[in-house]
């Protein structure tokens, strides 16, 4: 029986193929528009979570240019940092502008940055050549350091210069690592990527102890503290403050912190807002959708009296009367759905190829596309297949 | 005896307006199985309502009706639907064949209704069809088929169920003289094989197929060999 009904609806909805179209047509640009702003916000929401994940998630970013008396952060302010409970590492980072020469190769404009292992630690695939600095180098204020592909491209054109030597500042470093150009490491490098403007920039990375001699700066002005627990990242970050504060008196503007982890939420926050906005704006043409099936299938109903007369006289149950018309009301919104799905990826596909993003099609965005057209299927098709299945036989029978 | 229809002082009244409408006065019937007989009556006779009440399309206002022993007095929407796909027949003057189906499919429309499987159907429906001699138009659609080939897909589609009694609404009123005929001697040859047949009509001619004819004037019924009182 269900079989029949489903045989019948198709059947009905083939042979007014134009006026099925147009109906469906609500439905179509509703669950279209609907697909492709979820699809698209996404898209979106994913590359922009996945790239602050890859640099931020479980650190806090500090900068601490200090007060005129005390510029920066000392060791000792570093040990005490990093014993707060749930930091389990402290990344100082030093920046300087420097001028690079090798042999008769003079580049100018470098930037020289001073960073510890655990920067390495924490990016374990950004050295893509040789070693990255250890604690050992530090700690010895070794002269290695690890170049960008654009220095090596400037100083070693393209021979390996692994072991090789450079000149910054007048002192001798050996290369021991070149830096991955694929991978970011940090904000400011991202940043910069993103822009395209670090493209021809050359940097190398020594150890932090090396360039804080090398620069003759007593203190550390940027770090980042690694955490434990991101879920725990604004109690260590109050606790954080507590240990700022101490170390500079209580100055305003001696420090800030940057807590990556309520960023990436505040973000998240933001962005599901703004899908749950578009959405909700977007299902009143999924409205507007129903009301046009549901204005159809009451214009079926009065077309089809006499047939329903016929069925009912041949022993048609109300009930199957009633079946039969809201499974057509469903299959033609379903078909408006299923229609409407292809158009929203199609959309959405297009838009992430424009904004240069990965597409993905996500399992809920098929199931909300299918599962909201079949409920507009049912809630808009329910009150003419009830109106088909209470007309009397008699007058159905005598209408014409 | 074999009474398979009876009716028991039937009353049919509508509201029109502020008074009620009587259109049936008290009516007593019976058919026996195997009958064929005619209901002849003029238009606004009470002949449709007649024939509505004994298809189960309507209730009476009051009295009982029994259906092959069971009476539908107090049945609802869904069980009178039942008692319409298993003991009614239905014929119409105008057919009402589904112009989207085919004679295949128009004939196997009761038996979906009556839960019967696709395989079945469609057996039974082939069957019937050779009962009405269209064997060879099973595919063709209502408008591709002569007013005459549409009522015996229609007769063939009120015998696929096998009901107790097959109830014809003026069933040659659509058809010309010669179809007509035709259709009537289906009909006597139906009666032949056993089948119960009531017929409604305003037909003299029509009605005298029949082996019974009984006659409804201004709601009330007779016998043939009942005196009808002036109506003046």
């Amino acid at each position: 029986m269900f079989l029949e009904n489903i045989k019948m609806s198709l059947q009905n909805v083939v042979n007014n193929k134009m006026r099925s179209f147009l109906t469906a047509l609500g439905i179509i640009i509703g669950v279209a528009s609907i697909i492709s702003l979820i699809t698209i916000m996404q898209i979106a929401t994913n590359s922009i979570t996945t790239q602050f994940n890859d640099l931020g998630a479980g650190k806090l970013v500090v900068s601490a240019p200090g007060t005129p008396l005390k510029k920066g952060l000392t060791d000792r302010d570093l040990q005490t940092i990093s014993q707060i409970q749930g930091v389990t590492a402290v990344s100082p980072t030093l920046s300087l502008q420097a001028t690079a020469v090798r042999g008769n190769i003079v580049e100018e404009n470098i930037t020289l940055e001073g960073k510890s292992n655990i920067y390495f630690d924490q990016n374990a695939d950004i050295v893509a050549l040789g070693r990255p600095l250890t604690k050992i180098d530090g700690e010895n204020k070794a002269l290695v350091c690890v170049i960008n592909t654009d220095l090596q491209q400037l100083l070693f054109s393209n021979d390996d210069p692994i072991g090789k030597q450079l000149q910054i500042k007048d002192i001798t470093y050996t290369v021991v690592g070149v830096l991955d150009p694929t991978v970011a490491g940090d904000v400011m490098n991202m940043v910069s990527q993103q822009r395209g403007t670090n493209n021809s920039d050359g940097k190398a990375i020594i150890p932090y102890q090396t360039a804080m001699v090398v620069a003759g700066i007593r203190g550390i002005t940027s770090l980042e503290v690694i955490i434990d627990d991101p879920d725990n990242s604004t109690q260590i970050s109050n606790n954080l403050e507590v240990a700022l504060k101490q170390a500079f008196n209580d100055k305003d503007n001696s420090y800030s912190i940057i807590n990556m982890d309520s960023l990436i939420e505040t973000m998240n926050t933001m962005l599901s807002m703004m899908t749950s906005l578009l959405v909700g704006i977007a299902s009143i043409a999924l409205l507007v959708g129903g009301i046009g099936i549901m204005n159809m299938m009451l214009v079926s109903v009065t077309e089809r009296t006499q047939e329903i007369g016929l069925r009912k006289a041949l022993g048609a149950k109300p009930i199957q009367i009633q079946t039969q018309f809201i499974i057509e009301s469903i299959f033609l919104s379903l078909l408006g759905g299923i229609l409407g799905l292809i158009l929203g990826l199609l959309i959405s596909f297009v838009a992430s190829r424009a904004m240069d993003l990965d597409f993905i099609v996500s399992a809920s965005a098929i199931i909300l596309g299918l599962g909201f057209s079949a409920g507009v299927g049912i809630v808009f098709g329910w009150m003419p297949a009830r109106n088909a299945s209470r007309l009397n036989p008699i007058d159905a029978l005598r209408s014409n | 005896m074999n009474e398979i229809l009876s009716m028991k002082n039937i009353i049919k009244s509508y509201h029109m307006g502020d008074e009620d409408q009587i259109i049936l006065k008290g009516i007593n019937f019976s058919v026996n199985k195997g009958e064929f007989v005619s209901i002849l009556g003029p238009s606004g006779s009470g002949k449709s309502t007649m024939m509505n009440i004994i298809g189960c399309l309507d209730k009476p206002t009051s009295g009982e009706y029994k259906l092959n022993g069971e009476s539908i007095d107090n049945l609802s929407e869904k069980e009178l639907a039942h008692i319409r796909s298993r003991e009614i027949g239905f014929i119409f003057q105008s057919f009402f064949l589904l112009s989207r189906l085919n004679a295949l499919q128009n004939v196997e429309l009761p038996l979906i209704y009556s839960g019967i499987s696709p395989a079945d159907r469609k057996t039974r429906a082939l069957e019937m069809l050779e009962k009405v001699k269209l064997t060879n138009k099973i595919h063709n659609f209502p408008n591709q088929l002569s007013g005459g080939q549409q009522q015996r897909v229609a007769i063939a589609r009120a015998l696929a169920n096998s009901p107790t009694i097959l109830l014809a609404d003026e069933p040659t009123g659509a058809l010309d003289q010669k179809t007509g005929h035709a259709v009537m001697e289906l009909f006597k040859a139906l009666h032949a094989e056993g089948h119960t047949i009531i017929m409604i009509t305003h037909d003299e001619h029509i009605a005298k197929n029949a082996t019974r004819i009984v006659k409804i004037l201004d709601g009330n019924l007779y016998e043939a060999d009942d005196e009808i009182p002036d109506v003046d």
